[in-house]
């Protein structure tokens, strides 16, 4: 088989498996939401703080609850296959539309902690394995540790609480200022400024991940013979560091790189939440707590079509990486 | 002659924007935006149709019902300038103002209101459905008066008319559409001070001052923005920041307000809800064992210390609840006897019910289904696990959410839980509903899920919604607190003082008894 073949038939099969894999997804995630006690009518009637039998049992024919739930699945399904994701009653607008709506915000910000994340990972861990001075990359591994063990509502509350309440530099929540009316670049400039506490919030939790498996990665292979061979080949030490021990670390750290991509567009609740960030994140929650079926299985079947995507796009970084890894589907 | 003058005519109308306060200090001032909190997001803006706390608040500047209500409930005018109850208590008629429009510029008339309390709004709202279920006629003899014919006396039919509970809708863009589904509800029509302007979902929704408004010179606000922040920490931290000027209902927990109070750019103040007078207690369900008996429920209401739970759960943002009717309502009865903070009597009471202590002190253990709105809330389940524990009774604590929580209690799936609801102004309306055994309905939300039956007190309350002198509907209303707290149908604990917290430099924002749900149409904000 020619190389070019391999590849088209690793792609079309993974991309074959992939959509089962999604609509076992669909079928359980449904199953699931409609056995998880509580509906939609009965929330938004707990909300009203008022209610009769006539209003439960509009809302339950409007939301399509009053039909068999095999039937209610079936119509999904088909639904979802013909490219609609629905609609959601609650809200009175298309599933898909909410869902765009959404989706630069959560990319926005969970793109940019990622990168973060990985960029400050990768660098803390690499000085943290070459560096000659014990302190400093002790100082790394505690000041890691200290980020990943602090919750995350803390480290995003303290900072709202320093920068926005008391100095007054970074805006507390929101992704734009309202009612200001920007264009262009200063709209731009509003949006990095009320992006960035979150982001920090969010990407200095897995900062901490990436810095210790870099350092341990990198560590591991210190004393190995190739190593060894290298150094006596009269390599630099940055080329040994950076192109056999990084190298070498690189592997684990793709395999969850690709897992937390995944999470992409699943978006990170809790950040959104504290900085209302108007993300899929708490979309996502908000329709879980107010039972808005649609809307939470539209967010399912997006994300688990991301994670999908994720996991090819990883299986083939590794064979870059790593050229003794081949591509089997 | 008793005969109940209400007439306002066209005096105050005119007056309207020049009534004196007494805490407006200055001349207001036109100009200048509102920030404000709404929690959570409404999933619909149009009144009618939605009946979230959330969007009476934001939709009480865009719709208008006939009548508000001041602090003490009484009605004053809003779209209807005057009007008045016939002797027998049958026919009420209203003079509608001559100079409203809806926001499309199209008149607002009679007929309008004809098509609101007939047509839409008992097809789709159980508090009005309740209220004009007793009207035989609604007619428009003139383009600005309506006539309500009721088919027996209904005293408190005169507190339907609030925006919240009787929005007056648009014929023009409703009358023989699905109102559900209609594409005008994206952009709500309303006679309001403000119109609606955009909805950035999950982020904010803004509402512009409406330049054709019918009080002249009013609103005084520019705009109105009405944020969404979904994390209760993060909601009391931007207050502080100021980017934030009100928050009300449970926007802030309890615990945070003492904080807030301290810092001078901000004030507090619990009044604006005597409207709602939200009364929180435990929820009994009678069908399970011992719970049915009298003797126990007393032992519940002995066995708390309801200035704890005021003073130390809700941060003094609560008061000891004394029986069904809140103090902060009419035909509340100021001598009731009040159940002290009596933890022996309590196990007195159990003794001589026969549930004497096993051998781990346990006389009986019940379930308790915490409520899941916030923090507080489980505090309080916390603290009565603890309290009843003293006494021997031993409390399960079951956690679910809102979703799950509503869906067990209207389907009477618990032993004990907890619950507050709104009085709505009236004990007619918003307080017999819980006692009142033909309310006893399986899968319905707010009703006498506890299956509590007195022919008695079904006799008063009714007769009490019927006799139109105060003094007579007051002892009635009295009888009805004496046999409700003896009886204990539900263990009340406090009554709810929502704190609503805003920057100084907003003026006027609490003008009647529902507070924040009002228009806005006198708030105004110091030139910066």
């Amino acid at each position: 088989m020619s190389e070019k073949m391999r590849w088209l038939f690793f792609i079309t099969r993974r991309i074959a498996k992939g959509l089962l894999v999604v609509l076992i997804a669909t079928v359980a995630n449904f199953a699931l939401i409609h056995l998880a006690p509580g509906d939609p009518a009965m929330v938004l009637a707990g909300e009203a703080g008022a209610s009769d039998p006539q209003f439960i049992e509009q809302l339950h024919r409007e939301f399509g609850l009053d039909r068999p739930f095999a039937q209610q699945l079936l119509i999904y399904v088909e639904q979802v296959a013909s490219g609609n994701l629905g609609y959601s009653y609650r809200q009175q607008t298309g599933v898909a539309e909410l869902i765009l709506d959404r989706l630069p915000a959560t990319l926005a910000l969970t793109a940019s902690g990622y990168l973060l994340a990985l960029i400050l990972g990768l660098s803390f861990g690499y000085v943290a394995a070459t560096t000659r001075l014990r302190p400093v990359g002790e100082a790394i591994t505690v000041i890691a540790t200290l980020l990943y063990a602090t919750p995350i509502f803390l480290t995003g509350l303290a900072g709202v609480l320093v920068f926005s309440v008391w100095l007054g530099w970074l805006p507390a929540f929101g992704s734009t200022s309202v009612g200001a009316d920007l264009g262009g670049v200063e709209y731009a400039a509003d949006y990095a400024r009320h992006l960035l506490l979150p982001t920090l919030t969010l990407g200095l939790f897995y900062v901490a991940v990436y810095a210790r498996l870099t350092r341990a990665g990198m560590l591991i292979v210190k004393d190995a013979d190739f190593i060894k061979t290298a150094r006596c080949k009269g390599l630099s030490p940055r080329r040994i560091h950076v192109a056999h021990m990084l190298r070498n670390a690189l592997l684990p750290i793709i395999t969850l790189a690709g897992i937390q991509a995944g999470q992409i567009v699943g978006g990170a609740v809790l950040v959104e939440t504290i900085f209302a960030w108007p993300g899929i994140g708490r979309l996502a929650f908000d329709a879980l707590l107010q039972r808005d079926y649609n809307v939470l299985l539209g967010v399912f079947l997006v994300s688990s079509i991301v994670v999908v995507i994720f996991n090819i796009v990883t299986d083939i970084a590794y064979t870059l990486i790593d050229p003794r890894i081949e591509l089997l589907a | 002659m008793r005969r109940r003058e209400l007439f306002f005519a066209g005096m105050a109308a005119a007056a309207a924007g020049l009534w004196p306060r007494s805490e407006a200090k200055a001349q207001p001032q036109k100009g200048g935006r509102l920030h404000a909190i709404v929690q959570p997001e409404p999933s619909l803006l149009v009144l009618g149709l939605n009946l979230q706390s959330a969007t009476q608040m934001v939709a009480g500047k865009i719709y208008q019902g006939l009548l508000t209500y001041d602090a003490r409930l009484r009605p004053q005018p809003a779209l209807a300038t005057a009007w008045t109850i016939s002797e027998d208590g049958l026919t009420y008629t209203f003079l509608l103002n001559r100079n409203v429009r809806w926001h499309d510029g199209q008149p607002f008339t009679a007929d309008d209101v004809v098509f609101a309390t007939t047509k839409f709004l008992p097809s789709t709202h159980p508090v009005a459905r309740n209220n004009f279920s007793r009207v035989t006629t609604v007619e428009a003899p003139d383009p600005h008066v309506v006539v309500f014919r009721l088919a027996e006396p209904f005293s408190p039919f005169i507190m339907a008319f609030a925006t919240g509970s009787a929005p007056m809708l648009p014929k023009h863009i409703y009358d023989g559409t699905d109102y559900r589904t209609n594409a005008a509800n994206a952009t709500p029509i309303g006679t309001g001070p403000f119109k609606f302007k955009q909805w950035k979902k999950g982020q904010y929704i803004q509402l512009t001052r409406n330049e054709d408004y019918w009080k002249p010179r009013q609103p005084y606000l520019d705009d109105i923005f009405f944020h969404v922040i979904p994390d209760a920490s993060s909601r009391a931290l931007a207050l502080e920041d100021k980017t934030i000027d009100l928050a009300s209902f449970s926007d802030i927990e309890p615990a945070d307000v003492p904080r807030l109070r301290k810092r001078p750019y901000l004030e507090v103040t619990s009044r604006g809800y005597e409207y709602f007078s939200p009364l929180s207690w435990i929820e009994i369900n009678h069908r399970v064992a011992p719970l049915g008996d009298k003797r126990f429920r007393q032992a519940l209401m002995l066995a708390l210390d309801r200035q704890f739970i005021a003073d130390r759960i809700f941060f003094g943002q609560a008061k000891p609840a004394v029986g069904p009717i809140s103090s902060t309502m009419r035909f509340f009865d100021a001598r009731l006897p009040a159940y002290p903070y009596d933890p022996t009597r309590a196990e007195t009471l159990l003794d001589s019910m026969g549930l004497t202590r096993d051998a781990a002190g346990r006389r009986a253990t019940i379930k308790l289904l915490a409520l899941p709105y916030g923090e507080t809330w489980t505090r309080v389940a916390e603290y009565i696990r603890q309290a009843l524990q003293k006494v021997g009774i031993s409390i399960v604590l079951e956690t679910v959410d809102a979703g799950a929580w509503a869906q067990r209690v209207a389907n009477w799936e618990f032993e004990l839980t907890l619950d507050f609801t709104y009085q709505l102004g009236d004990p007619a309306i918003g307080v017999s509903r819980t006692y009142i055994s033909s309310n006893i309905r399986k899968g319905v939300l707010f009703s006498n899920t506890m299956g509590y039956r007195n022919s008695k007190i079904d006799e008063l309350f009714a007769q009490a919604a019927i006799v139109s002198a105060d003094h007579e509907r007051a002892a009635l209303y009295s009888q009805i607190q004496n046999i409700l707290v003896d009886e204990v149908p539900v263990a009340w604990l406090v009554e709810l003082q929502f704190p609503t917290i805003f920057n100084i430099h907003v003026h006027d924002l609490i003008v009647s008894s529902t507070g924040v749900n009002d228009s806005f149409d006198e708030a105004y904000r110091d030139a910066i």
